[in-house]
C-alpha cells in the first residue's frame, strides 16, 4: 500500500491494512512466507500459497480498506518520536517545524534553562489534528547529550529508556486479561542530529549508532545545514555514508527488511540522501508574497519548504507522508520481538506460574541489546556487506 | 653667529622613531599565533583567509575509524610573509584532535605543557651566555573558537580557557558564524562575555585609545571591543555577489556571505585587531605580563628549601656557569609532585612511630595483666 514517494505529493492516506496493535499480525491477510513477522509463525508450518482466482464480477472486496479507515480514524493514531543531538543543533526547532506546532519553545542562547550536567530525558505529548485524523503524538528530547567533558557511556540513559518502553509493552502484553488497547509508548523513530563540520562522523557519534541501530530505527540528519554549501553537504553526506558502511551501522530505512522490489527502488532513493542536511524555523517571513518558514540572515532568506535550499521536506515526507507507518510496523515486528524474545529467553527456566509466562524480573540495567537481528524470512536480496 | 644658535635649539630625537622602524624592518618581525577548538569550526579557513596563503594545503584529514583513538598532538607551521618591504615571520600552532573523542578529561594538558615549555627555553637561552640571537618561539596569542551551535561556552571550552588564560593572550573568536541569524549572534556573544565573566578567564584586554585620538578612531575602537567575542566566516574562494567587483565569500542558494563585509561577519575587525594594530602589543603583553609572570613563579619555587638543595646538587653537571641554578628548572607539576610524595613519606612515618607507640602499650598491658 506504499505509495509513490515524491516531496512534492499532497498527503497521502497515512493507513496500511497492517494495525500494529493486532494480536496476531498473521491473522490477517493471506500467509505469506515472505512476510516479516517472527515468532508465532515460526511454530507452524505456513500454509501453501493461495493462488488467484479469476473474478466474474464485482464483489465489493475493496469496502475492507473503508472498514478499516473508518475504524482507524476512530481510535486514532500514536507516534513516538525521540530526537537526540548535542545543545543547540536545533532539535527544539525541528520538532516543531515537522508537526507545525510549538511542541517546545525554541529558545535563543543565554534565555534557556541552564544545560543540565547530566543527560535527562524530557517527553511531550500532544494530539494534533488534520481533516479529522487524531494523531497522539509524543517527542522525546534528550538535553545534555554530548555536552560533557567526558562523554563516555552518555547513551545509557537512552537505551534504559527505549528498553524501559519495551518492557512496560511486554508486561502489558503478558497478563491475562489484556487491554483490548495497549497504550504504546514504545520509540517508534529516533532522529539523530550531526553537527555540520563538514568533516566525518565523530567518535560519540559512530558509538551512539551503533548501539541505538540494534535498538530502535535511527535516521540521521545533517543539523543546521545553513553552513554548509551544496557541494560541502554532498562531500559530507558522502563520507558520513562511507563511516556508516565501515562500521556496519543500519539506519532507517533498513535494506533487510525491503519488502519487494519496488519497496526496494524506493527505499534506495531515500537511502542515497542519507542523511539529509536539514534546517529547522518556526519564524514566519514573506518572500515574494508568500508567507513561508524560514531564518532571516543579512544575506538572504533560508525557506525551510525550498528543496533548492535545505532538504527538510525530504525528512519531514519520510516522517510523516510515507514511512511512518512503516517505522510503526518495523518497530513493532522487529525491534520489539527482538527484545521479546531476549526477555522470555532469560526467564525459560522458571516454571509456570500464575500468569501465563512468569518473566524473570526486569534487568536493572536495561542497557543491554538483545543483539543482532534474527532475521527469520528468507532475504531475497543479500546485502553486499555482512556484518 | 645665527647658524651656532640654530645648531643648540635642534637636537635631532625627532628622528629616533625613523630609526627604530628602520631597525625592525630589517630585523623582522616574528610572531607565534595558536589556533585552538572543535574540528570543523573553521579553524583552517580563517586562517588562511587571514594571511591569504594556503597553510593547510598538504593536511590530511583522518577519517573516522582514525579518530576513534586519536589523542591531541601539537603540531607546528611556519610561512614568511611580505608585505610592503616588511618580512613577517609567522608560526602557526595547530592543535588537532582536540575535543575530539569521546572522553575529553584532561586533553588540554599538552597544550599547557607545549606553552611552558616555549616559556622554559625563553628562560634558558635569556640567562645563558650567548644572547645574540634569541629564538622567541613563545605563543603570543592563542585564536580560542568557540562554536556557533551551542549555547555559549561549553564544559571543554571552560576548562581549557582556564588552563591557559594565565599564560598565553586569550582571543576568542565565534567559528562559521554565517550559521547565526542577527539576533542569534548578539544573544551569544552576550551569553559568552557574561559566562567569560563569571568563570573569571582574563582574556586578552585591547588596551584604550589615547584620549588625544580622533572621535572617529575612538567610535571605532569601541565598536570594536564591543564585537569581542568576534564572529568570523571564513573564505578563500572569490566569488561575484551582485556587486561589481569580486569578492571573497561563500555562496548559498539563498544568498551570498562577503567575508570582508562589516555587516556580514567581523572578519574585518579580526584582521585589523590581529594584524594592523596589536600585533605589537600582544607579543609586549606576551613578553612584559605572561613571560614574566612564569618567570617569577618558576624563580621563587626554585627559591624554596627542597628545591635549592637539589638545583645545587646538580649545578655541578651544568657546563655554562651561571648564578641562578636553571637546570632543575623542574615545571610546576613535577614540583608538585615531588612534595607530595615528601609528605606521604612524612606522614607514612608518622604512622609507623604511632603503631609502634601502640605496640608497645599493648605489650605493657598485656605484660600487667600477666603480672596480676
Amino acid at each position: 500500500m506504499r505509495t509513490q514517494w515524491s516531496p512534492s505529493a499532497a498527503p497521502v492516506t497515512p493507513l496500511s491494512p497492517l494495525h500494529p496493535d493486532d494480536r496476531h499480525p498473521c491473522a490477517l491477510g493471506p500467509m505469506d512466507p515472505l512476510r516479516r513477522s517472527p515468532s508465532p509463525c515460526t511454530s507452524r508450518p505456513p500454509s501453501p500459497r493461495t493462488p488467484p482466482c479469476e473474478m466474474l464480477g464485482h464483489v465489493g472486496i475493496e469496502a475492507v480498506l473503508e472498514q478499516l479507515k473508518i475504524k482507524a480514524m476512530k481510535m486514532g493514531f500514536e507516534f513516538n518520536i525521540m530526537v537526540v543531538g548535542q545543545s543547540g543543533l536545533g532539535k527544539s526547532t525541528m520538532v516543531n517545524t515537522l508537526f507545525k506546532s510549538k511542541m517546545w519553545k525554541s529558545t535563543l542562547p543565554g534565555l534557556g534553562v541552564p544545560m543540565p550536567q547530566t543527560l535527562q530525558l524530557q517527553s511531550v505529548t500532544h494530539i494534533i489534528e488534520e481533516n479529522s485524523v487524531k494523531l497522539k503524538l509524543t517527542v522525546t528530547d534528550t538535553p545534555g547529550f554530548g555536552d560533557q567533558i567526558n562523554n563516555d557511556k552518555c547513551w545509557d540513559p537512552i537505551l534504559g529508556y527505549i528498553n524501559g518502553q519495551y518492557e512496560r509493552y511486554l508486561q502489558e502484553e503478558i497478563l491475562i486479561t489484556r487491554q483490548r488497547h495497549i497504550p504504546d509508548t514504545r520509540v517508534h523513530c529516533c532522529v539523530y542530529f550531526v553537527p555540520p563540520t563538514g568533516h566525518c562522523l565523530r567518535p560519540l557519534d559512530i558509538e551512539f549508532l551503533q548501539r541505538l541501530c540494534r535498538t530502535v530505527n535511527v535516521v540521521p540528519v545533517i543539523a543546521r545545514a545553513d553552513s554548509l554549501t551544496i557541494e560541502e553537504r554532498e562531500a559530507f553526506r558522502r563520507r558520513i555514508q562511507h563511516d556508516l558502511r565501515a562500521h556496519c551501522i543500519e539506519v532507517y530505512p533498513q535494506k533487510c527488511f525491503d519488502e519487494d522490489i519496488s519497496d526496494r527502488i524506493l527505499n534506495s532513493k531515500i537511502r542515497d540522501r542519507i542523511p539529509f542536511a536539514v534546517v529547522g524555523a518556526d519564524q514566519e517571513h514573506l518572500v515574494n508574497g508568500r508567507c513561508v518558514l524560514g531564518r532571516k540572515t543579512k544575506w538572504g532568506i533560508i525557506e525551510v519548504e525550498n528543496m533548492a535550499h535545505c532538504e527538510f521536506p525530504l525528512l519531514r515526507d519520510l516522517l510523516i507522508r510515507s514511512h511512518l507507518q512503516d517505522l510503526k510496523d518495523i518497530t513493532h515486528n522487529v525491534h520489539y520481538e527482538n527484545y521479546r524474545v531476549f526477555r522470555l529467553n532469560q526467564s525459560h527456566a522458571l516454571p509456570r506460574g500464575p500468569g501465563w509466562v512468569n518473566l524473570a524480573p526486569a534487568p536493572a540495567d536495561l542497557t543491554a541489546t538483545p543483539g543482532p537481528w534474527k532475521v527469520r524470512w528468507q532475504a531475497h536480496d543479500s546485502s553486499d556487506e555482512e556484518c | 653667529m645665527g647658524k651656532v644658535s640654530e645648531d643648540k635649539e635642534y637636537v635631532g630625537f625627532a628622528a629616533l622613531p625613523n630609526q627604530l622602524h628602520r631597525k625592525s624592518v630589517k630585523k623582522g618581525f616574528d610572531f607565534t599565533l595558536m589556533v585552538a577548538g572543535e574540528s570543523g569550526l573553521g579553524k583552517s579557513t580563517l586562517i588562511n583567509s587571514l594571511f591569504l596563503t594556503n597553510l593547510y594545503e598538504d593536511r590530511q584529514l583522518p577519517e573516522a575509524s582514525a579518530r576513534l583513538t586519536q589523542t591531541l598532538t601539537i603540531e607546528r607551521r611556519g610561512v614568511e610573509i611580505e608585505e610592503g618591504g616588511i618580512k613577517v615571520k609567522l608560526t602557526l600552532v595547530d592543535t588537532p584532535g582536540f575535543g575530539d573523542s569521546l572522553d575529553c578529561s584532561d586533553c588540554w594538558l599538552p597544550v599547557v605543557h607545549f606553552i611552558e615549555e616555549q616559556f622554559e627555553q625563553y628562560l634558558r637561552d635569556e640567562s645563558g651566555l650567548n644572547r645574540k640571537n634569541i629564538q622567541d618561539s613563545r605563543v603570543h596569542c592563542c585564536l580560542y573558537f568557540i562554536s556557533p551551535f551551542g549555547r555559549g561556552l561549553r564544559p571543554l571550552d571552560v576548562a581549557f580557557l582556564r588552563a591557559v588564560h594565565q599564560k598565553v593572550n586569550i582571543i576568542p573568536v565565534i567559528g562559521k558564524a554565517d550559521a547565526l541569524m542577527p539576533n542569534e549572534t548578539q544573544a551569544l556573544k552576550q551569553k559568552i562575555r557574561d559566562q567569560l565573566k563569571e568563570e573569571e578567564i582574563n582574556i586578552y584586554q585591547f588596551p584604550d585609545c589615547d584620549s588625544d585620538e580622533d572621535e572617529d578612531f575612538k567610535r571605532q575602537d569601541a565598536e570594536m571591543k564591543e564585537s569581542i567575542p568576534f564572529a568570523v566566516v571564513g573564505s578563500c574562494e572569490v566569488v561575484r555577489a551582485g556587486g561589481i567587483r569580486p569578492v571573497r565569500g561563500r555562496r548559498y542558494s539563498w544568498g551570498t556571505v562577503e567575508v570582508e563585509n562589516p555587516h556580514h561577519c567581523d572578519f574585518l575587525n579580526l584582521r585589523r585587531m590581529l594584524v594592523q594594530t596589536h600585533l605589537q602589543d600582544l607579543k609586549e603583553v606576551t613578553h612584559d605580563l605572561l613571560y614574566e609572570g612564569y618567570r617569577a613563579r618558576c624563580l621563587q619555587s626554585l627559591a624554596r628549601p627542597g628545591a635549592r638543595d637539589r638545583a645545587s646538587r646538580s649545578k655541578l653537571s651544568r657546563q655554562s656557569a651561571t648564578e641562578i641554578p636553571l637546570p632543575m628548572l623542574p615545571l610546576a607539576e613535577t614540583e608538585k609532585l615531588i612534595r607530595e610524595k615528601d609528605e606521604e613519606l612524612r606522614r607514612m612515618q608518622e604512622m609507623l612511630e604511632k603503631m609502634q607507640a601502640q605496640m608497645q602499650q599493648s605489650q605493657a598491658q598485656g605484660e600487667q595483666s600477666d603480672a596480676l
